[in-house]
């Protein structure tokens, strides 16, 4: 009988396709849309400078604040993650309550209605940044997604080795911290990779809250010039290329961790 | 025996524990004397692993009390952890840490639970790791040995606390046939030095050998009790003779 942990497979969200290099299909199918997408960009800019250049040349200060809402957000994210996910698998009511109806309430409004909400609620009580605003607020909002996935890699791994760290006189706090946890982040990390991706994405719809971000930069410099179907063009790619370059990085990591198991 | 004057380890008095409508345990009453061997039998689903994890309170009851090293271990006042310090348990799948090495299986809760520094946790693995004839394995990881291999350094892991009381759950049914062997052979070690053993367990030979007493369960109660001698040649009880010329 093999004692393996059946590790339970985590339903992913809407992050992107993650390549492995086992999965010969969909790496090549990201070989052609990552260098396709570059060399598209590269050639409109070099056959076209006015006004594909001109656009390339006014994002990237859009580029830094997508990456700094992206970042900001996951980081607070797996903290509200952690302790969401910790509070759901608790025994203690009020604990396990309070973090369950954060679940409930946040999975059921939609992201975009939470970023206006908080962004005027939090404006209602403190005068803070818009970025910051934007950040905490996608941040709740992944928190909770993020909450599910550790609960469900909390979960996956076998009772027996509670069992066995409990035997052995060790308190929950310590079988958790020693035994659970450390093997929970193995079958977590692929789901939180797509969180990060799906969150990249979505960081598009900060734009709104005068958050001047990639989607932003490129809707100012669309409307002084009407230039739209260019603008968005350009976008679009540097979105994909984005996307594509951390889907890449997420699947070695990926692959690193379940070699050197 | 003379059970009489000697220390209870351990003292489980009318215990029930019921899932649902299904009584698992029926006002079971086991006491087990300090460095006796008590092995536990029965068909499965007696009851006999939830009597052995009660022990250790993985499995909680419905009633009754049990009383352990001298702590009662529903009294709130004690803490179970302290009760779990001094009680090793063999689990049927062995339930090492895989992100663990050896080494670091064996010393992870001495270092935690018992305090002890990394050097001195070590010295004590390496000694029990020794012992069980798997010094060479230390820096391995668990899912590169073999079941019984496995076996045997999770025996020393429970070891490394030195434990007064050693509960084995079926701990070579997930093995392989030829791998049996080298598991029990660590477990009569023990049983010759002295240690305090619970062993659920169908290996009749391992029970004949080294039980002090054997314990027969059915349908949640203990329904034969005796000797080896006694119980595998002259039982009393139709369940257990039933048992008996079934597996013999």
């Amino acid at each position: 009988m093999s004692i393996e942990a059946k590790k339970q497979i985590i339903d992913v969200g809407d992050g992107a396709a993650i390549p492995r290099k086992s999965d010969r299909g969909l790496f090549t199918a990201w070989r052609i849309a990552f260098f396709g997408a570059i060399g598209t960009i590269s050639y409109l800019a070099y056959t076209k400078p006015d006004p594909y250049l001109e656009i390339l040349k006014f994002v990237p200060d859009g580029i830094a604040v997508t990456f700094k809402v992206t970042l900001g957000a996951i980081l607070l994210a797996i903290v509200i993650g952690l302790i969401t996910g910790l509070g759901r698998i608790s025994k203690n009511r009020f604990f396990n309550g309070i973090a369950s109806l954060y679940v409930e309430i946040i999975r059921g409004i939609p992201l975009l209605v939470q970023i206006f909400y908080i962004y005027y609620a939090l404006g209602n009580i403190v005068k803070v940044p818009a970025i910051l605003s934007a950040i905490i607020a996608m941040a709740v909002c992944y928190g909770a997604y993020m909450g599910e996935v550790v609960r469900a890699g909390i979960e996956s791994i076998a009772k027996g080795q509670r069992e066995a760290a409990l035997s052995l006189g060790m308190n929950g706090r310590q079988a958790m911290i020693h035994v659970i946890l450390p093997q929970a982040v193995k079958v977590i990390l692929p789901p939180v990779g797509n969180e990060f991706i799906a969150l990249l994405k979505d960081s598009s719809l900060v734009s709104i809250i005068a958050v001047a971000d990639l989607l932003r930069r490129g809707r100012e410099y669309a409307s002084e010039s009407f230039t739209y179907f260019e603008t968005y063009t350009v976008i679009a790619l540097i979105y994909l290329i984005i996307t594509l370059f951390f889907s890449k990085i997420i699947g070695v990591m990926e692959e690193r961790v379940s070699v050197n198991k | 025996m003379s059970t009489n004057n000697r220390r209870k380890m351990v003292e489980a008095k009318e215990i029930i524990k019921v899932y649902g409508s299904f009584r698992a345990l029926d006002r079971v009453s086991l006491d087990v004397y300090d460095g006796e061997k008590v092995v536990i039998i029965g068909p499965s689903g007696s009851g006999k692993s939830t009597l052995l994890r009660s022990i250790n309170r993985l499995e909680e009851i419905d009633r009754g009390t049990i009383v352990v090293d001298g702590m009662d271990l529903y009294d709130p006042k004690t803490d179970i952890t302290k009760v779990r310090e001094e009680v090793g348990m063999v689990f049927q799948s062995f339930n090492l840490f895989p992100h663990k090495t050896v080494l670091d299986n064996l010393t992870l809760a001495q270092i935690v639970v018992r305090k002890r520094s990394r050097h001195e946790a070590e010295e004590k693995a390496m000694a029990l790791l020794e012992r069980v004839g798997l010094a060479s394995k230390a820096k391995s990881y668990p899912g590169k040995l073999s079941g019984g291999q496995q076996q045997r350094v999770a025996i020393a892991r429970s070891l490394a606390m030195e434990p007064k009381l050693m509960l084995f759950d079926e701990p070579t049914s997930a093995l392989d046939p030829e791998m049996i062997g080298e598991v029990l052979d660590v477990m009569k070690d023990l049983a010759k030095e002295g240690m305090t053993m619970a062993v659920v367990t169908h290996e009749m030979g391992f029970a004949r050998e080294v039980a002090d007493r054997v314990i027969f369960m059915d349908a949640g109660r203990i329904v034969e009790e005796g000797t080896p001698e006694h119980f595998f040649t002259q039982p009393t009880h139709e369940r257990a003779k039933l048992f008996l010329s079934q597996i013999l």
